[in-house]
């Protein structure tokens, strides 16, 4: 964890990790022979479920949550019998299936993957491809009430700490180049850039694309903050990168889209930077489901009561409370923090010292939002004190003297008003 | 068994850059030590006993009010002993027991606690305190009388009401070397200007208070003392003699700089602290009273929450 500088004048320079110079193959995580898989069922209602235990899946099959609509399926990356079906609650009072899938000696691949042989589209992409390691955003491509413009392809990370996007970067320039060949013809998006960090800069130069520099200190990677200093596009207020036109995608989903097609197989392969109480860092390539008892107990990790195992990364990261929980496409990392590392959050008030506000990226006004949110008034906060403009960095709270816990507060605060608001729209 | 151990599940951030309200107010207390132990080797053991009774009742105002208000003990966030700290340097060391004990009730309790504690105080809670202390009980701020019973082998007269009583001709009796090695008569920790620099610049660079405050203050002091003297040097003092007495030295970087009372973006800690120095400035040439840092500080409190609005543009906002 990086303290407060002696000096105090300094703010804090949180800095990107840099991966190693001497590029190491990731370790490989052997297949487990249970996976888990998360299908979201929100929209099934009343529906009847399609699955049941006992069914076998296939690599590469749609698995949706209910007959009739095909908006929420989840691919599988293996083939196997579905062992167990629960209902598993996640951030924000999302509902999902947990599916435990057996997985079989011999993979049977679904005809559905036979779409990668043919010319690129959008749909083999929402289809086939919605759940590569990587998090490809098929939704956004899809998604018709918007015209996207600009594709960026985000070599940058995340988060702090993780090195993911890096190693992806170094390792895979060749299925990058050919990830962007098939995403522009699939799109038809004209242009294509890339958004990379400083040291990468020759490492990418030969794909020849409009490249634009990522600054190494947080959150300069940020979507929105790289918006604003690459593109000189100041995204709105409460809108998303999206909305102008211009959609983000990792490197680590662009390489495994161009591997797709070059390969004609499904890439199921994560590659996930595992960061150990003691700061030392592994790279390893886990299959998209493995639970992350597999990947500690390969990697010989002990975890004790009360420690905290992230998802992602420790400004920006999810605390998982499961060892079931699996390596999904988006966990770029997986942090383990040692009971003695947390930093205790208090229930103090605001003294007004400022930090937040002088470090927030955005601007936003930090000390008077916040007595706001403590008071629970969002729309306030929203209409007065700039809550849209918050990109959700975790800075604000990293920096507060009183220990507030002002980043959730404010996540908290946006959304409890998307449910006002999707509850108004239905009543209206 | 491994699936029994619990996890520690909180939201993100997982890091915290390990500041604490406990370690500013230590190492503010520490800064001001810099300035007391002169004060009190100059004073003797009364001003021990004014800065001792100073710090602990203010302390027992804070634990009394948290137990009447059904609120947790907040001492150990080290705030109240911070207010009784320099609420202690700004009094003179013969201040009457029962005075002591007033005024850090009005700083804790007037100008602290019926706010809702920490962080709710628009007013600097010593310089309550002080300020109603000094319109109540004028004759104990009164230095030239509180300290008669002192012999210094310095010019004993309290600089600034000099300034205000005699004119200009004063000054010759006191030359900038002394004033800044704290060899003027004064409160216990406001005097001695060299230990009181250190250890504003101490804070400052360690980022415990702000130094935009502080240096727009000296800047307001500096400019508007410059201008008055400049305007008529029989009648005002130069900026050098304003800077080095009084309360000057204190209220830059001690008393302006409480958090809760002054802004945090820039351009208004500018204005915040230039206001500061020019009101300082305006009362002690142009007003009333001898000395002006008090008021000024208190005025500036008041505009605080309005000079604060001037804040950049949010990201996106239209």
């Amino acid at each position: 964890m990086i303290k407060r500088s002696f000096l105090g004048l300094i703010k804090p320079r949180l800095q990107y990790d840099m991966l190693d110079g001497s590029t190491t193959a990731p370790e490989q995580i052997p297949a487990s022979s249970v996976i888990v898989l998360f299908l979201p069922n929100m929209k099934r209602k009343n529906m009847p479920p399609v699955l049941k235990t006992g069914d076998a899946v296939k690599k590469g099959q749609q698995l949706f949550s209910c007959q009739g609509t095909n908006e929420e399926f989840v691919v599988s990356p293996a083939s196997g019998t579905i062992s167990s079906i629960e209902p598993f609650i996640g951030g924000f009072g999302k509902t999902y299936d947990k599916i435990s899938i057996d997985v079989s000696q011999d993979q049977t691949v679904d005809a559905n993957v036979d779409n990668l042989k043919k010319a690129p589209s959008l749909s083999t992409l929402q289809k086939v491809l919605a759940n590569i390691p990587g998090n490809l955003p098929v939704d956004a491509m899809a998604n018709t009430d918007i015209t996207i413009n600009t594709i960026v392809v985000n070599c940058a990370e995340a988060d702090l700490q993780v090195t993911t996007s890096q190693l992806i970067v170094k390792s895979k320039i060749e299925d990058i180049k050919e990830g962007v060949k098939v995403i522009k013809k699939a799109t038809n998006v004209p242009n294509v850039s890339l958004a990379v960090p400083e040291h990468l800069q020759s490492a990418v130069a030969s794909i020849g694309l409009n490249i634009k520099k990522v600054s190494l200190d947080y959150p300069s990677a940020d979507p929105k903050l790289l918006m604003k200093d690459a593109f000189g596009t100041v995204v709105t207020a409460g809108k998303n990168c999206e909305d102008h036109g211009t959609l983000f995608i990792s490197a680590e989903a662009v390489a495994n889209v161009g591997n797709a097609y070059k390969t004609g197989n499904l890439p199921v392969q994560k590659m996930v930077t595992v960061i150990n109480k003691d700061g030392s860092k592994k790279m390893v390539s886990a299959l998209i489901g493995t639970p992350v008892k597999d990947v500690l107990s390969f990697l010989k990790i002990k975890v004790n009561e009360n420690d905290r195992i992230i998802f992602g990364g420790p400004m920006k990261g999810t605390a998982i409370f499961s060892f079931d929980q699996p390596v999904m496409c988006d966990t770029d990392g997986i942090i383990i923090q040692d009971k003695d590392d947390i930093p205790e959050i208090s229930d103090y008030p605001c003294i007004n010292c400022g930090e937040c506000v002088r470090i927030c990226p955005a601007n936003v006004p930090v000390n008077l939002l916040i007595r706001f949110l403590e008071a629970g008034q969002y729309e306030n906060a929203q209409i007065m004190y700039d809550l849209d403009s918050c990109i959700e960095c975790g800075l604000c709270s990293y920096v507060c003297v009183s220990k507030m816990p002002v980043y959730q507060y404010i996540t908290l605060a946006k959304h409890e008003l998307a449910q006002i608001r999707t509850a108004e729209a239905n009543n209206a | 068994m491994r699936n029994q151990t619990k996890l520690n599940v909180s939201h993100a951030p997982f890091w915290h850059d390990g500041g604490s309200i406990c370690t500013r107010s230590v190492h503010i207390m520490l800064a001001a030590l810099i300035a007391i132990i002169p004060g009190l080797m100059r004073y003797g053991m009364p001003a021990v006993g004014v800065i001792s009774l100073s710090v602990s009742s203010a302390i027992f105002w804070e634990i009394l009010m948290n137990l009447a208000m059904k609120r947790p003990i907040a001492t150990e966030d080290g705030n109240a002993a911070v207010i009784g700290l320099i609420f202690g340097m700004l009094l003179p060391a013969t201040m009457p027991w029962w005075a002591v004990i007033t005024g850090t009730f009005v700083a804790i309790v007037i100008g602290k606690q019926i706010y809702g504690g920490i962080g709710g105080n628009p007013f600097n809670p010593t310089v309550i305190g002080v300020a109603i202390l000094m319109v109540a009980w004028k004759s104990h701020f009164d230095f030239d009388e509180a300290l008669l019973n002192y012999e210094f082998n310095f010019t004993m007269l309290y600089p600034i009401a000099a300034l205000k009583n005699f004119g200009v001709s004063v000054l010759k009796n006191y030359n900038t070397t002394d004033l800044l090695m704290g060899n003027q008569i004064g409160g216990i920790g406001s005097s001695c200007g060299i230990a009181l620099i250190i250890g504003g610049a101490y804070l400052m660079l360690r980022g415990f208070i702000r130094w935009e405050i502080s240096l727009s203050f000296i800047a307001g002091v500096i400019i508007t003392a410059y201008l008055f003297n400049l305007s008529n040097p029989e009648h005002y003092a130069g900026p050098v003699f304003h800077l080095l007495t009084g309360y000057t030295l204190i209220g830059i970087f001690f008393l302006a700089t409480e958090d809760s009372s002054s802004p945090v973006n820039f351009i208004p800690m500018l204005i915040y602290g230039l206001g500061c120095g020019i009101l300082t400035i305006l009362i002690r040439n142009i007003g009333q009273y001898a000395d002006g840092v008090i008021l000024a500080v208190l005025l500036m409190n008041l505009v605080n929450p309005l000079v604060d609005k001037i804040r950049p543009k949010a990201l996106g906002k239209v």
